[in-house]
């Protein structure tokens, strides 16, 4: 299978944008998901929709609220431009609108397992002497790890297979943010582009198999490491 | 040195305790629901009280009055509990150093060869605590809990999840941690036996109030006559090692009431030992016994009788000291005209005595 370079182009650009929008976004997930498993605060209900809304709402309308929000005459926009960041009709819009819609299944994932955690094993940490920091870092976080890495995973599968919002925040330009999903999209618009389509969308089954299992070995890995009983 | 005296109130559970202790082990007993782990909590920073205040060698650990309260990883008070909750994703040795790594560098006076040999851990510590069985996992927990140098240690029933055999493998190292480490002790069980053995005080609780306070034998003779489930009813004698018959694998013990057959060896003549002895085991006459198989009979006067429906709670003074708890039914107490001031007979089978609960007697 011969790939040209406007292909791999998108191919490395997809990469690129999922990563970015998975790290970027991983320690913002790790910490709504601990406020949302173990924080009561006012407003919790609602901050917890927020989160949930990129999930349920058509991804054009999370691409058009970014693009009010973020364009360059948006809310944020001309301030964020005056400090160097432009996420207008860049991959790094891109990044951020990958990050926002996979947010909300990264976060699940989490929340889950540190609703998990028996919190006395985070009290016998504190009886030993270690500060809220330090039995977060050494004993939350390390028996959360195996749902912090499916969350990541699953917000990395997401911002790979994201298109919508993408193509409505920062628009479908190869080379900048044209990603896979966007490319294959554009080959099923012009005549004789099944075949390129066809070729992407090998290349994209392959990643996200490569993905899956990369994440089942992980997880097993990381429980047997926190398993208590064997 | 701790001296406790704080209230909390839940709404529909209302806790108000008093206590201190000195060196050794102090006991918080009661039955399930009385308030004692509610008080451990409270000692260890897990729940705040809304009335009175926690002093631990002279700092105040909570004072509500003052607006003091020292999150748990500040107090340096080690936990034991029931289930270990050792760090399952750290090896054994690593929940052990633990602590010690939070401990105040000048406080690490817990010497961590010292602590693995008394315990008997050494060929674990490369484990994972998946891989280690409750009574291993229990000696664990204790060793972690000291090894962080605690100015006091709390065990939350920390024998309650395990049988027998662990039980009686695990009080000894709990006594030599009270003996060689010098550590003060607060032990809260529902297991008189255990309280009756390791206990230097017991702090009896009931429905949320400290109910009496003292030696085992002191609360456990007949000043606790008001636990009116008989099966909690026992009282702690303490008794002199006399002579041992080996062939028949006994040993005599010695009360200025009578003298106590008592199965298998106790240590040395002349040691003063604890023994536990429930009131349901205690058979009253009024006269001599006739032959039976009790060889047990110790002498006293009816002190108090009380009645709980069908039941009798009979309080014995035995002749020289002590009381002897001992339960019958009305019935029975009727027939023998059985009244504060009769001398009775006190009969006791001597395989109903636990040895292996015999504690040594300071």
């Amino acid at each position: 299978m011969h790939l040209s370079p406007e292909e791999w182009t998108a191919i490395w650009l997809s990469l690129r944008i999922a990563i970015v929008a998975t790290m970027a976004s991983l320690p913002f997930g790790v910490l709504t998901a601990y406020a949302l498993a173990r924080w009561n605060f006012p407003g919790k209900t609602l901050f917890n929709g927020l989160v949930h809304l990129p999930l349920v709402m058509p991804p054009v309308v999370t691409g058009f609220i970014l693009l009010i929000l973020f364009g360059r005459r948006g809310v944020f926009g001309p301030f964020l431009a005056s400090i160097g960041i432009v996420l207008s009709f860049r991959w790094t819009g891109a990044a951020l609108a990958c990050a926002v819609m996979g947010f909300p299944l990264m976060v699940r994932a989490m929340r889950l397992s540190f609703e998990g955690i028996d919190r006395r094993l985070e009290f016998a940490s504190s009886s030993l002497g270690a500060g809220r920091l330090w039995t977060f870092a050494l004993i939350t976080l390390p028996l959360a790890a195996p749902g912090i890495i499916v969350g990541s995973i699953l917000g990395f599968a997401r911002a790979l297979g994201e298109f919508g919002a993408t193509i409505t925040f920062v628009s479908n330009i190869p080379g900048e943010t044209q990603t896979i999903s966007a490319a294959i999209y554009s080959f099923t618009q012009a005549p004789g582009g099944d075949a390129g389509a066809l070729r992407l969308t090998i290349v994209s089954i392959v990643i996200a198999l490569v993905a899956l299992i990369a994440s089942e070995i992980i997880q097993r890995w990381a429980e047997k490491r926190v398993a208590s009983f064997e | 040195m701790i001296e406790v005296d704080v209230g909390l109130d839940l709404g529909t559970f209302k806790l108000d305790v008093a206590f201190g202790n000195g060196r050794g082990i102090t006991a918080l007993f009661g039955p399930s629901g009385c308030g004692k782990s509610l008080t451990l909590g409270l000692i260890a920073g897990l729940s705040r009280p809304t009335r009175g205040a926690i002093i631990l060698d002279g700092q105040a650990l909570v004072d509500v009055e003052k607006g003091v309260f020292l999150p748990p990883y500040k107090r340096r008070i080690g936990l034991v509990f029931q289930d270990s909750y050792l760090f399952p994703h750290l090896s054994v040795r690593h929940n052990l150093l633990y602590g010690r790594w939070f401990a105040p560098p000048g406080r690490k006076e817990i010497e961590f060869d010292a602590v693995i040999e008394t315990l008997g851990i050494d060929k674990l510590l490369g484990r994972r605590p998946a891989r280690l069985s409750g009574g291993e996992r229990q000696r664990v927990g204790i060793g972690r809990a000291l090894l962080s140098c605690p100015r006091l240690l709390l065990f939350d029933e920390p024998l309650a999840a395990l049988d027998m055999s662990r039980k009686l493998e695990i009080m000894p190292l709990i006594e030599r941690i009270r003996d060689d480490f010098k550590v003060p002790i607060v032990y809260v069980s529902h297991a008189i036996e255990e309280v009756v053995r390791l206990a230097d005080r017991v702090v009896v609780l009931q429905s949320g109030k400290v109910k009496v306070i003292g030696s085992p034998n002191e609360v456990f003779g007949a000043d606790v006559s008001a636990v009116d489930d008989r099966f909690e009813r026992s009282s702690a004698l303490t008794v002199t090692v006399g002579g041992a018959d080996a062939a028949y694998g006994l040993t005599e013990l010695v009360h200025p009431a009578g003298t106590i057959w008592m199965v298998g060896p106790a240590g040395a003549p002349g040691r003063p030992i604890r023994i536990l002895v429930k009131a349901t085991d205690v058979i009253l006459a009024t006269a001599p016994p006739p032959e039976t198989s009790i060889r047990n009979v110790l002498m006293g006067a009816v002190r108090s009788i009380h009645a709980v429906g069908p039941l009798a709670m009979v309080d014995i003074a035995l002749d020289g000291a002590e009381h002897l708890a001992a339960v019958a039914t009305r019935h029975a107490v009727d027939k023998l005209e059985l009244r504060p001031g009769s001398r009775v007979f006190a009969l006791i089978k001597a395989t109903a005595i636990d040895e292996r609960m015999a504690a040594a007697s300071s």
